[in-house]
C-alpha cells in the first residue's frame, strides 16, 4: 500500500514524523482527507483532531490548536502552535480550566486581552468537544 | 610581611570561591545541554516556516493588497533594534559583547540619519544600554524563559513588537543575539524581521511560476500569508532567544571554568607562600634557640 511522510511540527518540538497511509487534517473550511498522490495545497488549519491512518487504521489522534499545512504529492506537512495527543487529554481537567477561561474573560480589561481569552476558550470547548464525541464512539 | 594566619585566611577563601565556580561550571553545563536540545527542536519548524514562506513570498508580489511586513512601509526612517541579552551576569563577553555590537549598530543607524529605538529583552541589555540610551528604550521585557523559554514567550513579545509596527512606530526590525557556534564560541548576530527578508531562491523563476500554479490555497493565498507573517516573527524572535540562551549557558560555562582554573592557580602560589614563611619561621626560632644554648656554654 502507498504511503507518504507526515510531519506534524511545533515550534517547541516534532510530534510526529513517519510515513502513513492516509492523515486527516482539519483545514479553516472543513476536514481534508489526504492520500499519497493529493494535489498541492496550502491551507490554514483550524483547532481540531489530525487523524493519523496507518494500514486502515486509526494510529493516533491528536489535538492541534490551529496552523498550517502544506501538502504536495509526495509528503505532508503541519505547522501547528501546540498539540497533543487526543488520549492524554482528561475531560476533568479541560472542565476546569474552560472554568479559568470563563473567568478570564470576565477578568479582562482591555479589549486584547478579552480577545485573547476568548481565543483560549473557543479552543478549550472544541477540545472537549472532540473528547466526549470520541468517547461515545469508543 | 604577611603573616600565617592571614596567608591561611586568604587561601581558604579562595578555596570557597574555586567551589562556587566549579558548582556554576557544572550548572551551566547541564543546562548548556537542555538549551542545545532545544534549539534542534525548535529547528524542524523554522525550517518547514521558511520553505512555505518562500513559496508563498513569490506569489505575493502579485497581491492586490500589500502585506507591509513583506514589503515594508516604503520608508526606512525609523529602525527599532531588539537587543537580546541575559538576566543573570557571570557570563564573560555574552552580554558586553551584545551590547558593545549594538552601540555601533545605534551610531550608525544615526550616522544614516534614522531614528534609533530600542527593545529589550533582559535584564542585563538593559542596565548597561539604559546608561547612555536611557531615552532610546521604549519597551524591554526581563525574567523571560524561567524556567526555560516556551513559545508563547516569545509570542508575547512578538505581539508587543507588532502592535508597536500597526501603529507605525518603526519601519524595519533588527534583532541582535549571541548566535551559538559552539560552547566555546559565541558569535553576535543581526537578523533583520521587519520586513522579511525571503531568501532567494535557487531555482530559476521559470520553475517557481510552474510550482505557484499547481497549488491551491485555502482559504487563499492573502489570508494565508496575513496569518503566516506574523508567526514567522514570533519563530525569528523565538529562534533567536533559544539561540541566546544556549550561548549565554556556553559562555558561563567558559567563564566559569577559566575562573576556576584562576582561583587554582592563585591557591597553588597562596600554599607555596605559606610553606615558605611557615619554614622561614621554624628555621628563626631553631637558631634563637641554638644561639641561646651556646650563649650559655
Amino acid at each position: 500500500m502507498a504511503t507518504l511522510p507526515f510531519t506534524l511540527v511545533s515550534p517547541e518540538k516534532v510530534l510526529f514524523d513517519q510515513e502513513v497511509s492516509m492523515v486527516v487534517i482539519p483545514g479553516l473550511e472543513g476536514d481534508i482527507g489526504v492520500l499519497p498522490h493529493h494535489a498541492p495545497l496550502l491551507t490554514l488549519l483550524r483547532p481540531g483532531v489530525v487523524t493519523i491512518y496507518e494500514e486502515e487504521k486509526v494510529l493516533v489522534r491528536i489535538f492541534v490548536d490551529g496552523g498550517f499545512s502544506e501538502v504536495t504529492s509526495e509528503r505532508c506537512v503541519a505547522l501547528i502552535t501546540e498539540g497533543k495527543p487526543l488520549k492524554a487529554l482528561d475531560k476533568a481537567t479541560l472542565e476546569i480550566e474552560i472554568k479559568n477561561l470563563l473567568e478570564d474573560v470576565a477578568d479582562s480589561k482591555t479589549p486584547e486581552e478579552r480577545k485573547k481569552a476568548n481565543q483560549d476558550l473557543e479552543i478549550a470547548r472544541v477540545k472537549l468537544m472532540e473528547i466526549v464525541s470520541h468517547q461515545k464512539r469508543a | 610581611m604577611a603573616t600565617l594566619k592571614t596567608l591561611r585566611d586568604r587561601r581558604k577563601s579562595v578555596q570557597s570561591t574555586q567551589k562556587i565556580t566549579l558548582a556554576m561550571k557544572m550548572v551551566a553545563g547541564a543546562k548548556l545541554r537542555r538549551a542545545q536540545e532545544h534549539v534542534e527542536a525548535g529547528r524542524p519548524y523554522a525550517h518547514q516556516m521558511r520553505q512555505i514562506l518562500r513559496d508563498l513570498a513569490v506569489s505575493a508580489q502579485a497581491l492586490e493588497s500589500p502585506q507591509p511586513l513583506l514589503t515594508g512601509t516604503g520608508k526606512t526612517d525609523t529602525h527599532l533594534i531588539l537587543v537580546a541579552t541575559s538576566d543573570r551576569g557571570l557570563c564573560g563577553p555574552f552580554n558586553s559583547s551584545i551590547v558593545r555590537y549594538t552601540r555601533k549598530l545605534i551610531s550608525s543607524s544615526q550616522d544614516e540619519g534614522q531614528v534609533v529605538k530600542l527593545f529589550c529583552i533582559g535584564r542585563k541589555g538593559k542596565d548597561m544600554l539604559s546608561r547612555e540610551f536611557g531615552q532610546l528604550i521604549v519597551e524591554s521585557f526581563t525574567e523571560i524563559g524561567f524556567p526555560r523559554l516556551r513559545f508563547h514567550d516569545a509570542q508575547h513579545i512578538a505581539d508587543s513588537v507588532l502592535q508597536m509596527y500597526e501603529d507605525g512606530l518603526f519601519d524595519i526590525c533588527t534583532i541582535v543575539y549571541n548566535h551559538f557556534k559552539s560552547a566555546i564560541s559565541q558569535e553576535v548576530t543581526t537578523q533583520q524581521i521587519i520586513p522579511v527578508k525571503v531568501e532567494p531562491l535557487e531555482k530559476k523563476t521559470t520553475d517557481v511560476q510552474t510550482v505557484k500554479a499547481i497549488y491551491e490555497y485555502e482559504p487563499d493565498e492573502e489570508t494565508i500569508l496575513g496569518k503566516l507573517l506574523p508567526q514567522n516573527v514570533v519563530v525569528q524572535i523565538y529562534d533567536a532567544l533559544l539561540e541566546n540562551a544556549a550561548s549565554e549557558q556556553g559562555a558561563r560555562m567558559t567563564a566559569m571554568d577559566s575562573a576556576s582554573r584562576n582561583a587554582g592557580d592563585i591557591i597553588r602560589k597562596l600554599t607555596l607562600t605559606y610553606n615558605r614563611t611557615r619554614q622561614a619561621h621554624i628555621t628563626r626560632e631553631l637558631i634563637e634557640i641554638i644561639s641561646g644554648a651556646e650563649a650559655l656554654s
